[in-house]
């Protein structure tokens, strides 16, 4: 058993585990926080993407008590209490999902993708920086629209105040 | 048409839930004392079972039980059955080998279910299945369905000699051969369609629970439609009587068919729940899903298409033989029958044809409806040979297609189907058009000075949706009736719940079917609410699936709508002192036409339920259900054009653009639509060029998990070009044909005609993956 320390979702969070507990098994099991999927077990299919210290994981693919002393933030944890986060919103605005259930794990990976790319993004960098993530309902095209708009919109609210800290 | 009625383009009501991680999928519900169960399968694709023993693994930590099949059978759990019934031409009826959900005599196919481990965790029950010891007595197996019909192949089933299931035919075989005798040309083909995984990517999932105080079942379940779950667990299985089983279907993630079917593991968890007297939860990984979920196609055909000298199609011969896998899944029957070759007649008028169709078990996972079903293996089958026709005969693909359009509506063809209305050649040019076929040729001279190989293809695809008249699919062997029910539940204060049979897992009912109410009575989308899924709620329906969920399901509640708005123009006519006959609805009001004399619509639903002042012999309420029934199949139709590039130094084939025109007659939310034909042209694209399941010789599944089976992937893909020329359909009230499935049907085809147009071959037998392609381009 493991003894772990992190932060989820702004939120101060101990715990004992299992030493084989993945992050996603401790996310939805032990904290009830099942937004974050499970679609396969070969670390391909990308549901389960949550943000660990800033960066995009697949928490399939890590140990609860790898992560302790980071800061988790899940699709639980993005929107800014009833706002929605500007790839919530791109989503629904250009119906980048159907069933849902690769929605979480793609809403994560987009803002990480948008994050790392503040110059902007065109299709072709978004299909290929969405390997990681499969989805099955939507063909892909309303999701690539979808985090398109949101970069843009993103980089629209940023740029006023980035001028003021020039 | 208002902003937020029939036509507009809404966004979704059920998106929130959905992008704040909110949603509520089987995996996510918790009942307490609620236990985790694994199923110990067959490492062999076929064997006798000597003996299963279980002492080691109930003495793991944390495990409840451990059930085999003896004692399921014990308990008097039936066998799976498939529902429709096919007759062979001698008459004879289909050959349903036994299906128990644990096998405990013989297991045919890799992971077929020989015992149930439920524990306090997923890790624990995964570690005592290790422990369960199976001593199993290999026995030969066969994975091809041509080679299970020869002489000699390992028999899966005593009821099925040579392993074959039935010998079904349908059309005229002598005017056919005739045609074929007297043609001035005959274009044969070998087509193979190939076998696929439908991965919903949400796995399959059961929870069952057994409620002694009531003793009562309730069953969450990864169902497109729960009540056929309900009725089949039921008088079939043995599980529980339907006042007895409660089924839910939540939100589920994805199905594609896959997700009709009852499978042994819901019916084992709910069986187990009261034996272990303890919920039992189960969730397939992802390799259990490659390996047991229903796979899709595996077909193995021959084709001759007869021409005249105008080069009209004078008759089709069709062999098929498809791959049923280890048992019959519940629908099986009718996918490479009735929803196979009754399509055969494509958009073009053929006056004689005749399919015959044998179908087969296998070593391998049982194989059922997939996006599609029946329609893309058709349509791959007839638009493959017409485009090798054109090229045999040396004209243009489109203009052959164009001179043999049936263009007189209603057409009967000759296997079935009657056309009710369309507009092919509409398609075809608006494709064409789109995708700039006319200027193809110098697009392709250009790819080939810079070293690549540029192909374009098109296809012309017909299907059947509206699934279905109940009579005509009863009297073509249908165990169920196909119609839908559907309730309007006008509350005190006005809002509206409607109650649906359909089923929604990423179409998007929430808001059409809401749209549709909102247009109707002028109300707000947000106060009316779709309620789906629950047995407990909705009284009956019969899924989704089919494409028929608009114009079966909407339909019933067209019809229940009807009665709410005859009953609610009484009341209001009642409150105005006015003619019944004079009421209009608009805005969200009930009105005297030409007056400003009017009630608004919540008052008028308050009158109804404080019933103070009703006309006279009304009784109090509003609440109206219906059942319909489809007169018809519906006949969504469209052309799709692929234009791609190879790469032949390394295989790599680019898609360069891919066009659809379709007819889906009037449309409710142009947006969904759009979606559901992006979604199945990714998984035709997925057929045609990356997807394929495959079995070595013994029966080991070789493409069991994401890193061996090639899922679409976005940059596999381009953004699409759609777009849609309507002919409403005449036999529903909404004009609706159906939508789901086109992309799937469509697309492979048009793929495949590409890339031998840019490889200058005869034919390539999906999928085209780099290796493949790069063979066959060393060739050119």
């Amino acid at each position: 058993m493991s003894d772990i320390s992190l932060t989820v979702n702004g939120r101060q969070v101990r715990a004992t585990v299992e030493d084989r507990t993945l992050l996603v098994h401790f996310l939805r099991e032990h904290q009830g926080l099942t937004g974050t999927h499970v679609g396969c077990d070969t670390s391909q299919c990308g549901a389960c993407v949550v943000h660990v210290d800033g960066k995009a994981m697949k928490s399939c693919s890590m140990l609860a008590a790898q992560v302790s002393g980071s800061t988790i933030v899940t699709i639980e944890g993005i929107a800014n209490g009833a706002d929605l986060h500007p790839v919530q919103a791109a989503f629904k605005e250009h119906h980048g999902l159907q069933c849902g259930f690769c929605t979480p794990g793609m809403i994560m990976s987009a803002t990480d993708m948008i994050a790392r790319h503040p110059e902007g993004l065109d299709e072709a960098t978004v299909r290929v920086e969405l390997e990681g993530n499969i989805c099955r309902c939507t063909g892909y095209h309303n999701i690539v629209k979808a985090i398109l708009a949101a970069s843009q919109a993103m980089s629209k609210a940023s740029k006023p105040k980035a001028k003021k800290a020039a | 048409m208002g902003m937020e009625g029939i036509g507009a383009r809404v966004t979704r009501k059920e998106d929130k839930r959905f992008i704040t991680g909110a949603g509520r999928y089987v995996d996510d519900m918790v009942v307490p004392g609620m236990k985790h169960a694994v199923f110990v399968r067959s490492p062999h694709a076929h064997a006798q079972i000597k003996k299963i023993d279980v002492k080691q693994a109930q003495a793991m930590p944390g495990v409840v039980a451990v059930l085999t099949g003896k004692e399921l059978k014990a308990d008097g759990i039936g066998n799976l059955i498939c529902g429709w019934m096919i007759h062979s031409k001698d008459g004879s009826p289909m050959k349903m080998g036994a299906w128990s959900p644990l096998a405990f005599d013989r297991v045919r196919y890799v992971g077929d279910a020989v015992a149930i481990v439920i524990a306090d965790t997923k890790g624990e029950a995964r570690d005592a299945a290790e422990a369960v010891e199976v001593t199993y007595k290999e026995l030969k197996a066969v994975v091809d369905a041509v080679k299970a019909l020869e002489k000699g192949a390992p028999q899966l089933h005593p009821e099925a000699d040579n392993n074959l299931i039935f010998d079904w035919e349908i059309g005229d075989a002598k005017a056919t051969d005739a045609a074929i005798k007297a043609a001035h040309h005959v274009t044969r083909m070998k087509i193979v369609n190939n076998r696929l995984v439908p991965n919903a990517m949400e796995p399959r999932a059961a929870l069952g629970h057994y409620d002694r105080g009531e003793d009562h079942y309730t069953c969450w379940t990864t169902s497109q439609n729960p009540h056929v779950a309900r009725l089949v667990m039921s008088a079939f299985y043995n599980v529980a009587p339907e006042n007895k089983l409660r089924v839910i279907a939540p939100d589920v993630g994805g199905g594609f068919g896959s997700k009709i079917f009852i499978y042994p593991e819901e019916v084992v968890c709910l069986w187990a729940s009261k034996k272990a007297g303890v919920p039992v939860k189960w969730v397939a990984d992802r390799t259990e899903s490659f390996l047991t979920d229903a796979h899709g196609r595996d077909h193995h055909s021959t084709v001759e298409m007869a021409f005249d000298k105008n080069n009209r199609i004078t008759g089709l011969k069709v062999d098929t033989v498809a791959n049923l896998g280890a048992y019959m899944s519940l629908f099986s029957s009718s996918v490479p029958t009735y929803l196979y070759a009754t399509l055969l007649s494509g958009q073009y008028n053929i006056p004689a044809i005749h399919a015959n169709v044998r179908t087969v078990y296998t070593n391998t996972a049982p194989v059922d409806a997939y996006r599609g079903a029946g329609r893309p293996e058709a349509t791959y089958l007839l638009e493959r040979t017409m485009e090798t026709a054109a090229r045999e005969l040396g004209v243009s693909p489109a203009e052959l297609r164009r001179s043999n359009f049936i263009t007189q509506f209603p057409h009967q063809t000759p296997v079935i189907m009657c056309y009710d209305a369309g507009d092919y050649g509409a398609s075809l040019d608006a494709a064409m058009k789109a995708a700039d076929y006319a200027g193809f040729a110098k697009r392709r001279d250009k790819a080939r000075k810079a070293g690549k190989l540029r192909g374009i293809g098109m296809s012309c695809y017909i299907e059947a949706c509206g699934i279905a008249p109940s009579a005509a699919v009863g009297s073509l062997g249908a165990g169920v009736g196909l119609w839908e029910s559907a309730e309007v539940r006008v509350n005190a204060v006005g809002t509206i719940e409607v109650l649906t049979g359909s089923h929604s897992h990423g179409q998007g009912h929430e808001t059409t079917f809401a749209q549709l109410v909102a247009g109707r009575f002028g109300v707000p989308i947000d106060s009316v609410s779709i309620v789906h899924g629950d047995t407990d709620k909705v009284q009956m329906g019969m899924g989704t699936y089919g494409s028929r969920s608009g114009a079966v399901g909407m339909s019933a509640i067209v019809k229940a709508l009807d009665k709410v708005e005859a009953k609610a123009k009484k009341i209001a006519a009642h409150l105005l002192e006015a003619d019944e006959g004079d009421i209009v609805i608009e805005n969200g009001a009930l009105k005297v036409a030409g007056t400003d004399k009017n009630v608004p619509w919540f008052q008028m639903a308050l009158a109804a339920y404080t019933a103070h002042n009703l006309p006279s012999g009304m009784e109090a309420g509003l609440k109206e259900t219906s059942f319909y029934d489809p007169t018809n199949f519906t006949f969504p139709a469209g052309c799709y054009i692929c234009e791609l590039e190879v790469d032949p130094e390394t295989g790599l084939t680019e898609i360069i653009q891919f066009v659809a025109a379709d007819d889906f007659g009037n449309i409710i939310n142009p947006m969904i639509v759009e979606g559901q034909v992006h979604g199945g042209i990714a998984q035709g694209v997925g057929q045609a060029m990356l997807e394929g399941a495959f079995y070595d010789a013994s029966g080991q599944l070789l493409t069991a998990s994401y890193m061996d089976y090639t899922m679409p992937r976005a940059d596999d893909l381009p953004s699409f070009k759609v777009s849609t020329s309507n002919t409403p359909c005449p036999g529903n009230p909404l004009g609706i044909k159906g939508c789901g499935e086109a992309g799937a049907i469509g697309s492979p085809p048009a793929v495949i005609n590409a890339l031998t147009d840019a490889l200058g071959i005869a034919d390539f037998t999906m999928p085209a993956s780099p290796s493949r392609v790069w063979a066959a381009a060393q060739k050119h």
